[in-house]
């Protein structure tokens, strides 16, 4: 096991996929001399060449565009967008291109992009830089979206995503980069599915479901939930599309209501999709209404403002209190 | 016209009359076709200095530049000695060459007419013509190798036939049968970008990866003059150059995108446009299938020995609607259509053969019945594709299986199960 950050790990991850697989490049804006503005990427290039860690032009469908044909000529690149709310420039090539080009030529042209995108608010930035637009993706057959919340689940399912066949979107959540957890480097890459959820912590009144940054803030309502003795199951859904619902519904079962936390805005956003599917497959053991705690249906709010656009403790576990209540 | 007089010479070898051109370029332009005749409206591009502020000597960064000069080219060279050049480089087209040619572009010809009447017959839901462009794919299709790579759009059915697409198979996408036409893997062209554009920049990172893999190929972009106002194109043009790889940007400007004619576009000849991305940009009359055959073989050579990217405009001219759907009466005139008549592709190469003595009748009987026997190939194909099955919707959406759409199929399965006279 070694402590590091979250950013550190995917740094490792994608050192890994670099070592193991010659046809892994990595392709985005100020990746290799500077490392990327995150550093996610600081010190590839110099140990694996320009050839393969590649500063491009600053054109995000340039970047998703031009990768699609290194993958049609049996590359499997790694697409940096540096920040989320630029990917939209790329949004045709995503969509488009890249969602339907195996459907397109009836799976003789193979997709194995990986796009990373560091997502979500927290850190104070300027607008455009603190987006969630997961949503967009996971609403578009094709692509498979996926969000890792700690190192070590950073560190597995960057490498994941990399040799998956099919395209995979994968957030990053910018502001836990620099939160440091454990990492065990020797992982087998089919230790754990990179769309199978993971329970982090069982309880047996409601189940809190969170991804991405705001899993640390799901645990830490748990444990307020807990000296309250209201006894939460948080669990990482790690996968946005396919969302695995079987673990869901297990644990819907059992505690009878769920809150689903995100960044994103709640309008359609994911935890709409499981309102309605765990509603769907189990409707009469739900003790509430399925609840979603998310961003306002606001644009992404000046720095000042962040705090009370974004999901915290208080805001989960008032929802929380909201399915306890009796009628 | 002073907008319009281009600064990169048009390369022609074969005039509209089927004489080969003595003395190099030609005077498509003086004659005033070139553009379809709408005036550039008010606004004023003029007025604003260049300054003297030099861009130059900052080496570009990552990929090595192999370090052959972009201006290694340097397109004022044809007006002087570069029509001898492009001479020379369809010098080993004799009168087979010329004949094979001859018979391809009508094939090809066919091909459209009768998938222009299936689609009238209500066979095929939608046909993009290519009719008038026929040089123009067939002479670069020509140039191509099989090792090197195709991107077209949707309109490069001449192109597909000749890198070996079955002509049975080729109406399945247009049909609604099934997604796409053809295996790209099979004749090293991709399927069909119909979002305009997009598929510049598929063409330049695929020649990034023959870069890297020291492939020796090269790829060549169709794309028309409308997809050149779009993004990914520019973006293309800019990674391409940045990158130094190895593509051809092949622009059939045929004057129309839909009913929009080139000037509102753009303000100078597309190939003019290469030059602000350190791009050598060619033009050549696209009617005349032995110059483009001989513009795309020097750029292809070019692109194969390390030169980098390169642009070629060639002229032609849509003589069909944009699609069946389309009703072009609606926006430009007949007189222009007939201008371009007088410059039919088909009509050049024959007469050129004829001129020259190299098309007997036997010889002519032959190329018709070539046409004819890929027209009824392509029908017969057409006719006789099976639709496809419900459970094909969820094909290859994915390449592991997925669940919901494992879900889904069986919704879709069970649901038709319980649907009265449905045929399974």
């Amino acid at each position: 096991m070694t402590t590091m950050t979250l950013s550190q790990a995917i740094n490792s991850g994608l050192r890994r996929a670099l070592e193991d697989d010659p046809k892994v490049l990595l392709l985005g804006e100020d990746i290799g001399r500077l490392g990327g503005v995150f550093r996610v990427t600081a010190g590839l290039q110099k140990d694996f060449g320009d050839r393969r860690v590649i500063d491009t032009p600053l054109a995000e469908s340039g970047i998703v565009g031009t990768a699609i044909g290194l993958a049609m000529r049996g590359y499997r690149p790694v697409c940096e967008i540096q920040f989320d709310g630029f990917v939209y420039p790329a949004f045709d090539q995503i969509v488009s291109q890249v969602a339907k080009l195996h459907y397109r030529t009836r799976g003789h042209v193979r997709m194995p992009l990986t796009i990373r995108i560091p997502f979500g608010g927290g850190i104070g930035a300027v607008e455009h830089h603190s987006e969630s637009p997961e949503s967009y993706f996971a609403h578009t057959a094709g692509l498979r979206v996926v969000s890792c919340s700690n190192s070590a689940e950073a560190y597995l399912m960057i490498q994941q995503a990399i040799a998956s066949d099919d395209p995979v979107l994968f957030f990053e959540p910018k502001r836990r980069y620099w939160d440091k957890s454990e990492v065990d480097e020797n992982i087998g890459l089919d230790s754990w599915p990179l769309h199978q959820a993971r329970i982090l912590r069982t309880g047996t009144d409601a189940t809190v479901v969170a991804y991405g940054p705001l899993i640390a803030t799901a645990l830490a309502a748990a444990t307020v939930a807990e000296q309250e003795g209201n006894s939460l199951e948080i669990i990482d859904l790690r996968s946005i599309s396919p969302i695995d619902f079987d673990t869901i519904e297990t644990s819907v079962r059992k505690t009878g209501r769920l809150v689903v936390a995100h960044e994103a805005p709640v309008s359609f956003g994911p935890g709409a999709e499981l309102a309605a599917r765990i509603t769907e497959r189990c409707f009469y053991h739900l003790h509430a209404p399925v609840l979603r705690v998310g961003g306002y249906d606001t644009p992404y709010p000046p720095a000042k403002l962040e705090e009370f656009y974004l999901p915290g403790v208080d805001r989960i576990l008032d929802a929380v209190d909201q399915t306890l209540v009796e009628p | 016209m002073s907008q319009f007089s281009a600064a990169i010479p048009l390369v022609q070898l074969v005039d509209p009359t089927g004489k080969r051109v003595s003395d190099g370029t030609s005077g498509i332009e003086t004659s005033g076709i070139e553009a379809p005749g709408i005036e550039t409206s008010g606004i004023e591009t003029s007025g604003i200095e260049t300054s003297g502020i030099e861009t130059s000597g900052i080496e570009t960064s990552g990929i090595e530049t192999s370090g052959i000069e972009t201006s290694g080219i340097e397109t004022s060279g044809i007006e002087t000695s570069g029509i001898e050049m492009f001479r020379a480089l369809v010098a080993d087209v004799g009168p087979e060459k010329l004949r094979e040619l001859y018979r391809d572009l009508v094939v090809v010809r066919r091909i459209d007419t009768e998938a222009t009447a299936l689609q009238r017959q209500g066979q095929v839901g939608l046909w993009a013509p290519l009719l008038g462009q026929e040089a123009a794919q067939v002479g670069s299709a020509h140039a191509l190798t099989e090792a090197d790579y195709v991107f077209p759009s949707y309109r490069e059915h001449g192109v597909a036939y000749c890198r070996g697409a079955d002509p049975q198979a080729l109406l399945r996408q247009w049909r609604g049968s099934a997604p796409s036409s053809w295996t790209p893997s099979e004749i090293g062209m991709a399927v069909p970008a119909i979002v305009v554009g997009a598929q510049a920049l598929h063409a330049t990172g695929y020649a990034l990866g023959m870069k890297l893999d020291d492939a020796g190929g090269a790829v060549i972009a169709y794309f028309g003059d409308g997809a050149t106002s779009q993004g990914d194109v520019a973006e293309a043009f800019t990674f391409a150059a940045s990158w130094q790889v190895p593509v051809v940007f092949f622009c059939q400007n045929n004057q129309w995108a839909i009913s929009e004619p080139v000037r509102v576009q753009s303000q100078v000849p597309l190939g003019e446009r290469a030059a602000g991305f350190g791009i050598p940009g060619l033009r050549v009359d696209g009617n005349d299938v032995l110059a483009v055959l001989a513009v795309t073989r020097f750029a292809l050579r070019q692109a194969r020995a390390g030169g980098g990217p390169i642009l070629i405009e060639a002229l032609t001219y849509r003589m069909g609607p944009h699609t069946t759907s389309d009703d072009p009466s609606r926006y430009r005139s007949p007189a222009e259509l007939d201008q371009w008549r007088a410059r039919d592709p088909i009509d050049r190469i024959r007469l050129l053969l004829e001129r020259e003595g190299a098309l007997d009748d036997g010889q002519a009987g032959a190329v018709t019945r070539a046409a004819d026997e890929v027209a009824g190939a392509l029908r017969a194909g057409c006719l006789q594709t099976p639709d496809p099955a419900p459970e094909d919707l969820f094909e290859h959406v994915y390449t592991d299986p997925h669940p919901l759409i494992h879900q889904q199929r069986a919704a879709l399965l069970a649901h038709l199960a319980t649907l009265e006279g449905h045929q399974r």
